[in-house]
């Protein structure tokens, strides 16, 4: 199953790093997110596109988790000759994981 | 849920201020720039608004108002301020809302002058006030030798430099909001400070009280992108279905003099505000949600609670904050370089084979020329530098080369080179497109809060 069938996530950027939320569509699906997407798994999956560190943080709160992925824009929003240059789609990168 | 006795706390002595509003309803317009102005219509007109904020100003829009600026003095604001302000200064007139925006961008005074002009034009008398001191090129190009990036750590003398702008906080709208003036235009202020600035005018916070600063940041920031928390990057016509986003409604909160929100809509308009738009949008563009660092607070985001409380209305509570810090972000804009572009589509059998086959042809073209090239075929894998697992032949495919050069004579050669291919190339070339934009490069640095001194202007018509 992919991550896309239970969980949506929106993507930000500050300068080369780039964030990424991670929501699942019901509260209950939480602690299933919380142990199985950690920081290294997102690292490993987003590895041609993210070149630095993966932090994540949990917010229990509004059962949300938060990637903080560094070096992850071409050099940043500014000077990239990518297409998508703040990297607004790569929520759907993160969705395209493969979960049990 | 650890703040609530602090919060009855403050409601206790809020009372004692018996003429205060226990309640204001501030209304975001939009979200950037080039936004859409009839939901900020839809807001000053049927939105019952106290405040109205337009939020236009992205990183790099000040640096390329700096540039329109250097060559006519009377510019360097919001292209669109006219327009803006020509078609909603009636509604806020009538409905007694008062607008707060950065459209001011590089010229927040040249701004303002206009406005007035505007308003003499519709014959309405009202005040402005300009904030300025923002802008510290002088400073940084004094001292840019010395001074380095936060992203390269490269001493700013490296960058060619066009604009330098301080993140300015909330106090000084507070200052212009107690001169009476119904419209403030500013230059760099961070987005939340425009909206935390009066929720401090108007329920008297102490502005070192960082738990309520912060409660007002949460809100602000759920705000400050307009549609983005009302069903805007959000859709996705499957799973996350939203109505109506062609007349996508752009939000409202009533704050209260607690601190606590409710983020809702006008009703009519389109999309939605659920627990799930505001999750994604309080997460939004936050490198630590334990410290979201404005000019006002570092905010924590992690205390926060939402609910929804009604269609189209989450309530937000908790949230809290420490110490400001004790400089100012400022942004850098310099000229990094010309970028061009070209693009081509080729479909039907074999059209990957045709566009990487005219790819190498466009290699080995420009290759001489540039350093950096870039190609992507758009269509198979070009967003994302993978595609997964997702295999499969892609029906059309179109090609685009990106590369970068110092002149946008240079830069044109990308497009010409692509174009060629319609005659040169492979068969069945089609809708070959060129661009040459010049491209401006942001970087960061900190400065020492005793070197900038905001100031407030007053106009009146």
């Amino acid at each position: 199953m992919k991550l896309f069938e239970i969980a949506h996530s929106r993507a930000g950027d500050k300068g080369n790093t780039l964030m990424l939320s991670l929501i699942p569509y019901n509260e209950a699906d939480y602690t299933i997110l919380r142990t199985t997407v950690t920081a290294q798994k997102v690292k490993d999956h987003l590895k041609e596109i993210v070149q630095g560190e993966v932090v994540r943080y949990e917010l229990p709160n509004i059962s949300s988790l938060l990637f903080v992925c560094y070096n992850a824009l071409s050099g940043g929003v500014t000077t990239s000759l990518a297409l998508d240059t703040h990297g607004k789609s790569l929520s759907y990168a993160l969705l395209e994981m493969e979960i049990e | 849920m650890g703040n609530n006795h602090r919060d009855d706390h403050y409601r206790t002595i809020n009372r004692l201020y018996t003429h205060m509003k226990q309640k204001i309803r501030i209304g975001c317009g939009a979200g950037f720039s080039g936004d859409r102005i009839e939901p900020a219509v839809v807001l000053a007109e049927k939105g019952k608004l106290d405040y109205l904020v337009l939020e236009c100003l992205a990183e790099r829009t000040i640096g390329l108002a700096q540039k329109r600026k250097m060559m006519d003095a009377t510019k360097g604001y919001d292209p669109l301020l006219e327009k803006r302000i020509t078609t909603l200064l009636p509604h806020l007139v009538k409905n007694n809302t008062r607008l707060i925006t950065n459209m001011g961008a590089a010229n927040p005074i040249e701004a303002a002058k206009k406005i007035i002009a505007i308003a003499t034009l519709q014959n309405v008398q009202i005040k402005v006030a300009a904030i300025t001191g923002d802008d510290v090129l002088s400073v940084i190009e004094a001292g840019k030798s010395s001074i380095t990036d936060l992203e390269n750590n490269k001493p700013l003398s490296d960058y060619n430099i066009i604009s330098a702008n301080a993140y300015l906080g909330a106090a000084p709208i507070v200052e212009a909001l107690a001169t009476g003036a119904q419209i403030i235009i500013t230059g760099r202020v961070a987005d939340p400070s425009l909206f935390l600035a009066p929720m401090i005018h108007e329920f008297r916070w102490a502005t070192d009280d960082y738990n309520l600063m912060g409660k007002g940041t949460v809100t602000g920031h759920l705000l400050e992108c307009a549609g983005q928390v009302t069903g805007g990057y959000f859709a996705d016509g499957v799973k996350k279905i939203v109505d109506n986003l062609d007349t996508l409604g752009h939000p409202f909160a009533d704050v209260f003099a607690d601190g606590t929100a409710v983020i809702g809509k006008v009703e009519g308009t389109g999309g939605v505000i659920n627990l799930q738009t505001a999750k994604e949008q309080l997460l939004y563009e936050v490198m630590n949600p334990h410290e979201y660092i404005t000019p006002d607070v570092i905010a924590d985001f992690t205390t926060v609670y939402l609910e929804e409380i009604g269609k189209d209305m989450v309530q937000v509570s908790g949230g809290g904050g420490a110490a400001k810090p004790t400089s100012y972000k400022a942004s850098i804009g310099y000229k990094a370089f010309y970028l061009g572009e070209g693009e081509i589509s080729y479909a039907g059998a074999a059209a990957y084979e045709r566009a990487q086959l005219a790819a190498a042809i466009i290699e080995k073209r420009l290759q001489p020329f540039f350093s950096d090239i870039r190609i992507d075929f758009i269509g198979v894998q070009s967003m994302h530098k993978t595609t997964f697992s997702n295999t499969g032949k892609p029906y059309e495919v179109r090609l685009r080369v990106a590369a970068k050069a110092q002149t946008p004579e240079a830069a044109a050669l990308v497009g010409e080179e692509v174009e060629a291919l319609y005659t040169n190339g492979p068969a069945g070339g089609g809708g070959a497109r060129k661009y040459v934009n010049e491209v401006i490069g942001i970087v960061s640095t900190l400065i020492d809060r005793n070197l900038i001194v905001p100031q407030v202007k007053i106009f009146e018509s």
